[in-house]
């Protein structure tokens, strides 16, 4: 997995986010509506694509799109 | 490990009863319309039943056993064993089992009792059932499942209030000598008990003069007091996307069944995204997995009867055909089971007029 591609399938996941607009560097919280919903929809997310599990905890430390691929790509790591 | 086959158990016929009143969560004014059509989509609830106050879960199985009792035409005084799995109970104090079996005109000769368990209990109540039946040669016995979950959860709790909806159902189950064995597998951890919880009302936090109806600021969008349902979200989600899919597979596996050899998979109606999330997991048909949630909602341990009821009920009256049930959610409990139905009566949905 690549932050790139990381970021292209948060993109295609919430329809309120255009294509190509998210960076690594963004703060998620400040390009849409970063809900309990939109939580939700993210942990189904990466539980499908990366077969990871998310905590509310980790999710509230996590602040931009970086922090986000970090704490999926080291779970990945751990699942080896 | 809570593997294991019980044999010679036929289902009969299975019915489900709903109140009149529907709620519409379009008409949900307590949050933004914005928030409102992504709530919709993402949950999959549009509509759902409300009972009125007074109606009981009872009511709602009374009207959907009565009727599949005469639809079956079997006798009253045949029926030698009751359970009703409910967390919506008429009192504190009897058991509600034994007011159904007064209301059925079931003989004395019959064993009735409760089972408390939600969202599991359609599965674990099939366990009990046919566990009893087979080994105790009990001929003829009704599962009733079902809550009214609409009247202890807060309007001002959007992470509950649009989920819920009420329904009682009925399941005539046989012992047959011709039936293909029932395989399960039930699983539980407790440590998750406070993920769906109502914290008071019971015995550790009594109802008494000191007790508080005072509606709490838990976070934005969700008003609340101790006597209505509280929903950890993202604990429920976790532990559902963690816990089910292993549970099935272990299923299949232990039995040297594949996903192939399943014709309709029917998982309890906790919401679209939840379930859609495990049903992409095990890579599952969506022709194969029905829903009830959009005309229905959450409907506790009701959803599973309910959904072969409204999405399946051709199929079941016509066809023999090999089911994957699956429940899973409040305390923590989990079960999936492997059966035949085989032809049964399956009426129409009932409606309650309250």
């Amino acid at each position: 997995m690549n932050i790139t591609d990381f970021t292209r399938k948060i993109e295609e996941e919430f329809e309120d986010l255009q294509k190509n607009s998210l960076s690594s560097e963004d703060v998620l919280r400040d390009k849409f509506t970063w809900d309990s919903i939109n939580a939700l929809i993210f942990l189904a997310h990466v539980n499908v694509e990366y077969d990871v599990e998310i905590t509310a905890d980790e999710l509230i430390k996590s602040v931009t799109v970086q922090d986000l691929y970090n704490l999926v790509y080291s779970k990945v790591q751990i699942k080896g | 490990m809570a593997i294991f086959q019980v044999p010679n158990i036929n289902i009969a016929g299975i019915s489900a009863c709903v109140p009149e009143d529907e709620y519409n969560n379009n008409n949900y004014d307590w949050i933004s319309e914005k928030e409102r059509e992504t709530l919709i989509k993402t949950i999959g609830v549009e509509t759902k039943r409300h009972a009125k106050k007074g109606t009981t879960t009872s009511d709602l199985c009374f009207v959907a056993a009565d009727s599949l009792i005469n639809k079956l035409g079997w006798n009253r005084s045949e029926i030698d064993l009751l359970i009703f799995v409910s967390q919506s109970r008429d009192y504190i104090i009897p058991a509600t089992s034994g007011l159904l079996q007064e209301k059925l005109s079931l003989s004395k000769s019959c064993v009735a009792f409760d089972i408390s368990l939600g969202c599991s209990g359609y599965i674990y109540g099939l366990s009990v059932i046919g566990s009893m039946m087979a080994t105790g040669r009990i001929n003829k016995g009704f599962l009733l499942t079902g809550d009214i979950s609409t009247l202890n959860t807060s309007f001002k709790d959007k992470s509950a209030f649009p989920l819920f909806g009420d329904a009682g159902t009925a399941t005539a189950i046989e012992l047959s000598n011709n039936a293909e064995p029932m395989m399960f597998h039930l699983q539980t951890d407790g440590s998750g008990y406070d993920a769906i919880i109502i914290p008071d009302g019971g015995i550790r936090n009594f109802a008494d003069k000191d007790s508080s109806f005072e509606y709490k600021n838990i976070s934005e969008g969700i008003f609340r007091n101790n006597f209505n349902i509280a929903l950890d979200g993202i604990k429920v989600f976790n532990f559902s996307l963690r816990e089910v899919k292993p549970n099935i597979t272990k299923l299949l596996q232990e039995f040297e069944l594949t996903i192939d050899d399943i014709d309709y998979f029917v998982f309890h109606q906790a919401n679209k995204l939840m379930n859609e999330t495990i049903r992409k997991q095990l890579k599952l048909d969506p022709a194969k997995v029905p829903y009830s949630l959009k005309e229905f909602g959450n409907t506790s341990s009701a959803s599973i009867p309910l959904t072969i009821v409204t999405e399946l009920s051709k199929e079941v009256k016509n066809s023999k055909l090999t089911f994957l049930l699956s429940g899973f959610g409040v305390g923590l409990s989990w079960g999936s089971v492997i059966l035949q139905i085989d032809k049964i009566v399956c009426p129409s949905i009932l409606t309650y007029k309250d």
